[in-house]
C-alpha cells in the first residue's frame, strides 16, 4: 500500500479539479473544505463547492445561506497565501437557471410551473448529483480559479453520483416520454402497432388511477422540454469528459466501517472501469491507539483489580477507556487491511478523528494537517 | 426524559427514519426483533430498493414477497419484505385492470419506470399503499396477520414528503381506486396506530436534522414516536472528572499512582498516550452530553443504544434488540 500524499497533489498546478466522493455521513464536506483551506494556504486560488454542510461548518466559511455564487472566505486572522472561495449548492436554482438558459422566457415559465418539473427538480433521486455536476461545469467554464474542490451529494450509495446524470437523461429521453410528447405522430407511423394496445391500455389505466390531468401535464412538460433535451445531454456528456480529463482527481472518502468501505470498493472499481483518475482513499475518523504499548487485556485486568480495591477510580476509568479504544482501533485496522488487500494499488491515508465536531477554520486546518499526514 | 411509552406500545406501524449514516436500517431491524420478542409476529419492510435488510441479515436479496428472516426470543418471528415500486404498480394494475401480457410490454417501454419515478407522488402512494395493506391484513381467524410492522423509511430529509400522502394525492386523482386506497393510508398514518421514530447520533448534524424532522412531522400532523440514539459511546470517567479532563487537565500523578497500585509500571511515553486518550474521551463524552441536551428539546421518549466496538452482525442485532427490550420496547 502506498500512502496518499496530499501536499504534492495540492501544490501541483496541473491539479485543477478534485472531487470528494463516498457514501453518506463519512465526512466528505469537511474533507473537501479542509483540503480547500490547505490548498489556499499553500498558495492556490481555490473554490470549494459544498453540498448541505453542517450549519456551523458553513458559518466558519462565512456561508450563511444557500447562495449559488462563490464568495471569498473573509475571516479575521485568516490570511492565506492564495485565495479561498466557497459556495453552497442550491440545487433548485441551478436547475431553474439551466432551464432559463436553454428555453425561451415563455417556455421556461411553462416548464417551471409544471408539476412534473417540480418533482424532477426537487425530489427525483439523482437531480442533486446532476446539478452538482452542472455547477462544476459552470465553475470550470468561468475559469476564475486554478483549483476547484467539489463535495458530492449525501447519497447513500457513492455510485449514484456517477450514474445520476445518465439516469435523468435516459428517463427524460425514454421511449415512453417521447410517445407522450407526440402520441399522434408516433401511432401514425405504425411504429407502435405492437405496443399500441399496451400503451392505450396503460394511459387509460393510469388516467383512471391518477387522473387525466397528470398525463396532460406530462405531455405539456415533455413538449416544452423537448427543445432542451439536446442541450442537456450535451452538457452531461461534457461534464463526463471533464471528469476524465488529466487535471481531475477523485478522492474517495470512507469511514472505517464495513458499509462505507464496501461502497468505497465499488467506487474505486468503477472509476478504474471508466478510466477516471483516482487519487486515493481517505480513511476518515480513525481512532489510532495513542498508548500503543499497553495491551487491552492487561489494561482490563488491572482495571478489575482497581475496581475490587475501590481505590483509584480515575486510573481504572483511564484503563477501561484505553481498552475500548484498542478494540475500536483493531477493528478499524482489520477493515482497512481487508480493503488494501482487495485494492493494493490504491493509496490511502488515515485521518484520526477529532474528538468534537469541526466548526471553525482552526478545526479545518487541523483536519488538513491530518489529511497531509502531519 | 421518558423511555418507551404506553402510547408507543399501542402503535402497530413503526416508521423508522433518520439522517443518512446514522444506522437507520440497523435500528429498524433491531426494533423488529425487539417487538417480536415474547412470541409476536413482526414484518420488517424496506422501500428504497437498497436490499439493506438482506445485507444486514447476511442473506440473498429479498424478492417482492414476505419471507421469514429471523426468530426472536420467546417464539417470536420477524418476516421481511422489500417493496419495489414498479412491482407494486404492476400488482396494483393487475388487481384492478386485466392487463396480463401488457404489463411486461409497458415495462419494456419504460412506462412503468416513468410512472414510478416521474409522476409526482405516485411512487410514494404506491409504497405506502402496500405498507398499509400489510398492516391491515388479517388471517383466517380475523386477527391481524402481523402484530406490528416496522418500516425502514426514507431518511429525514424526505420522510415527511414520503408519508404525507394527502399532499401527494392533491396532485393526483380525485376519484378512482387509488383515491380510495390512499384515503385509507392517510387514516392509518395519521392515527395512533402509527409512530414515526427518528434515529440520531450524538453529533451536531444528526441532532439538528432530528429536531427539524420533529417539527416537520408535527407540521404535517404526523406523530413523532421515539428518538433512538445510536452508537452512544460509553462514559468511562467519573462524571466530575469529565469537564476537567475535557479541558486537557488530567492529574497524571494520580493516574500513575493508580496504575502502580494495579501493578502496571508504564514508561513516560505510554502514560502520555493514556492521558491524551483520556482527554479525547472526555471531549467526546462532553459533546455527546451537549448533543443529548439539545435533543431533549424534542420532548420525545429517548432510547440510547450503545456503540458496538465489534461492528454489526446478526448476533449484534439481537444484542441491540435486548437493549431496546430493556428500555421498555414491546
Amino acid at each position: 500500500m502506498t500512502k496518499l500524499d496530499f501536499d504534492p497533489l495540492l501544490d501541483d498546478l496541473e491539479t485543477r479539479v478534485l472531487v470528494c466522493c463516498g457514501s453518506g455521513g463519512v465526512g466528505k464536506t469537511t474533507t473537501a473544505a479542509a483540503l480547500a483551506l490547505r490548498a489556499a494556504e499553500r498558495g492556490r486560488r481555490v473554490v470549494v463547492l459544498t453540498i448541505d454542510p453542517a450549519r456551523r461548518l458553513a458559518q466558519s466559511l462565512g456561508l450563511r445561506e444557500l447562495d449559488n455564487h462563490p464568495r471569498e472566505v473573509v475571516v479575521e486572522g485568516f490570511e492565506p497565501k492564495g485565495e479561498l472561495f466557497a459556495m453552497m449548492l442550491d440545487m433548485r436554482r441551478t436547475f431553474d437557471d439551466m432551464v432559463l438558459t436553454h428555453a425561451g422566457r415563455d417556455r421556461a415559465d411553462q416548464i417551471l410551473s409544471n408539476p412534473f418539473y417540480q418533482t424532477i427538480s426537487s425530489s427525483f433521486s439523482g437531480t442533486q448529483e446532476y446539478m452538482a455536476m452542472e455547477k462544476l461545469g459552470q465553475l470550470v467554464a468561468q475559469d476564475e480559479w486554478d483549483l476547484i474542490i467539489v463535495d458530492t451529494p449525501p447519497s447513500r450509495s457513492a455510485l449514484d453520483f456517477l450514474d445520476a446524470p445518465q439516469r435523468l437523461s435516459t428517463v427524460l429521453d425514454g421511449r415512453f416520454i417521447r410517445m407522450l410528447s407526440a402520441p399522434a405522430r408516433a401511432s401514425g407511423r405504425g411504429l407502435l402497432k405492437i405496443v399500441g394496445t399496451g400503451f392505450s391500455l396503460f394511459t387509460r389505466a393510469v388516467s383512471t388511477i391518477v387522473g387525466g390531468q397528470l398525463l396532460q401535464d406530462a405531455s405539456t412538460f415533455v413538449q416544452a422540454f423537448d427543445s432542451m433535451f439536446g442541450g442537456f445531454r450535451e452538457r452531461a456528456q461534457r461534464t463526463y469528459e471533464l471528469l476524465r480529463s488529466p487535471g481531475t482527481g477523485f478522492v474517495v472518502v470512507a469511514a472505517a466501517e464495513p458499509d462505507a468501505l464496501r461502497e468505497a470498493s465499488y467506487f474505486v472499481e468503477r472509476l478504474s472501469d471508466e478510466g477516471m483518475p483516482l487519487c486515493g482513499l481517505v480513511a476518515n475518523r480513525t481512532h489510532p491507539v495513542l498508548a500503543g504499548d499497553l495491551p487491552a487485556a492487561k489494561a482490563l485486568a488491572a482495571a478489575d483489580d482497581l475496581d475490587r480495591s475501590g481505590e483509584a477510580p480515575l486510573a481504572a476509568a483511564v484503563l477501561r477507556l484505553h481498552a475500548d479504544r484498542v478494540a475500536v482501533a483493531d477493528r478499524e485496522k482489520r477493515l482497512l487491511a481487508r480493503f488494501t488487500r482487495a485494492h493494493p494499488g490504491v493509496s490511502l491515508v488515515g485521518v484520526p478523528a477529532l474528538p468534537a465536531d469541526v466548526h471553525d477554520l482552526d478545526g479545518l486546518r487541523e483536519i488538513g494537517r491530518r489529511l497531509a499526514g502531519e | 426524559m421518558t423511555s418507551w411509552t404506553e402510547e408507543l406500545t399501542r402503535a402497530r406501524l413503526h416508521v423508522v427514519s433518520g439522517k443518512g449514516g446514522t444506522g437507520k436500517t440497523t435500528i429498524a431491524a433491531a426494533l423488529a426483533l425487539a417487538l417480536a420478542t415474547g412470541g409476536r409476529r413482526v414484518l420488517l419492510i424496506e422501500v428504497e430498493g437498497r436490499q439493506g435488510i438482506a445485507q444486514l441479515f447476511d442473506r440473498a436479496p429479498l424478492p417482492y414477497a414476505e419471507e421469514r428472516i429471523a426468530a426472536a426470543p420467546g417464539g417470536g418471528e420477524v418476516h421481511a419484505l422489500a417493496i419495489d415500486a414498479e412491482a407494486a404498480l404492476l400488482e396494483y394494475l393487475a388487481m384492478f385492470y386485466n392487463l396480463g401480457f401488457a404489463g411486461r410490454t409497458l415495462r419494456k417501454m419504460g412506462a412503468i419506470e416513468f410512472a414510478t419515478t416521474l409522476a409526482p407522488g405516485l411512487r410514494d402512494v404506491l409504497l405506502t399503499g402496500k405498507v398499509k395493506e400489510c398492516v391491515n391484513r388479517t388471517g383466517s381467524d380475523g386477527r391481524h396477520l402481523y402484530d406490528a410492522v416496522v418500516l425502514d423509511a426514507p431518511p429525514t430529509g424526505r420522510v415527511v414528503k414520503f408519508l404525507d400522502v394527502t399532499k401527494a394525492m392533491a396532485d393526483l386523482a380525485k376519484v378512482g381506486p387509488i383515491k380510495g386506497q390512499s384515503d385509507g393510508v392517510v387514516r392509518l398514518l395519521h392515527s395512533g396506530d402509527t409512530a414515526v421514530h427518528l434515529v440520531a447520533l450524538l453529533e451536531e448534524m444528526p441532532v439538528r436534522e432530528t429536531l427539524d424532522a420533529v417539527a416537520e412531522l408535527d407540521g404535517a400532523d404526523l406523530r413523532p414516536g421515539a428518538v433512538l440514539v445510536n452508537r452512544v459511546h460509553p462514559a468511562r470517567l467519573p462524571a466530575h472528572s469529565v469537564p476537567v479532563a475535557a479541558e486537557g487537565r488530567v492529574e497524571e500523578s494520580r493516574v500513575r499512582a493508580g496504575l502502580t497500585a494495579a501493578g502496571l509500571d508504564l514508561d513516560e511515553f505510554t502514560l502520555e498516550g493514556l492521558v491524551d486518550e483520556t482527554v479525547e474521551h472526555a471531549i467526546r463524552v462532553q459533546s455527546q452530553q451537549e448533543a443529548m441536551e439539545l435533543l431533549s428539546h424534542s420532548d420525545l421518549p429517548t432510547v440510547e443504544v450503545p456503540e458496538l466496538t465489534d461492528g454489526v452482525d446478526v448476533a449484534a442485532l439481537y444484542e441491540l434488540a435486548e437493549v431496546l427490550v430493556a428500555a421498555g420496547v414491546r
